[in-house]
């Protein structure tokens, strides 16, 4: 098992890495390809760890729904590569050395935290009929009011897609 | 074996990867794309914790996490095609009314 967790975790990551620099093509669909496998390679990772429902909802959602989004606008707009431009030097720099401090700071504090060893018996099993029953007994509020924000986005797109905002 | 660290560092990174897009990439739809690594990074934390902890409340947080994210890119978009259409163009440098 522990050579498919290698797997995915190197998948994810790589494509991640792609997404957001890819020396080979300055293409925003190139980018929303490699999301594509990202997100499919996650998903791999929650079938790990047994969320197997979670694991469907990320490639119909994610994969099937809101990359085919991505493209569609990408190609509406018509968008052709990105031309390089000049970046600040001194910027770029700076925001590696931030960033990368903020990742090493993660990782590190990962590796300290005692909790973390603490949780070691996996045993859940994230099924469709277990997330089913949380979803309409202790979830039924934030199922509904998580209706309600689609509702509202639905009706900002429709306003904001108007050709003259008035 | 496989422990929670293992998850959490890749979770990390990934997080790490994303922020790095948000900060330096120019071109909007690279940002939004980065704002769904890092939304991905929490996600996986979280079914992590949820599978190591015996608690179903992790996955379900993930759940309505992916719903509002699917909004978020919903209106996200839409919002992008409103500003190209009035000042054609999609890169932030481009973008400097507010810049004092």
């Amino acid at each position: 098992m522990d050579i498919f967790f290698y797997l995915f975790a190197a998948l994810t990551l790589i494509c991640g890495l792609l997404v957001v620099a890819n020396p080979f093509s300055r293409n925003p669909v190139t980018s929303a390809m490699f999301l594509v496998l990202t997100i499919l390679s996650m998903a791999g990772l929650f079938v790990l760890l047994n969320a197997f429902f979670l694991a469907a909802v990320q490639v119909i959602v994610y994969a099937g729904a809101v990359i085919v989004l991505y493209l569609f606008v990408i190609m509406l707009l018509d968008l052709g590569a990105d031309e390089r431009r000049r970046l600040n030097k001194a910027m770029v720099g700076l925001s590696f050395l931030g960033v990368g401090l903020l990742a090493f700071v993660l990782v590190s504090s990962i590796g300290q935290s005692e909790a973390v060893g603490a949780l070691s018996s996996p045993r859940l099993q994230g099924t469709t009929e277990k997330l089913g029953k949380a979803l309409f007994s202790d979830y039924v509020l934030p199922f509904e009011v998580v209706s309600v924000v689609l509702l509202v986005a639905m009706v900002g797109i429709i306003l904001l897609s108007k050709r003259d905002l008035k | 074996m496989i422990g929670l660290e293992d998850y959490l560092t890749v979770s990390a990174i990934l997080f790490s990867i994303g922020v790095v897009g948000v900060v330096m990439r120019r071109n909007l739809f690279i940002i939004l794309m980065s704002l769904e690594l890092i939304l991905n990074a929490a996600n996986l934390a979280m079914v992590a914790f949820s599978r190591f902890s015996n608690n179903i409340d992790g996955q379900m947080m993930v759940f309505f996490i992916i719903t509002v994210a699917a909004a978020e890119v919903a209106v996200g978009l839409a919002l992008l095609v409103a500003l190209y259409r009035r000042r054609q163009t999609a890169y932030t440098e481009d973008l400097t009314n507010m810049k004092l």
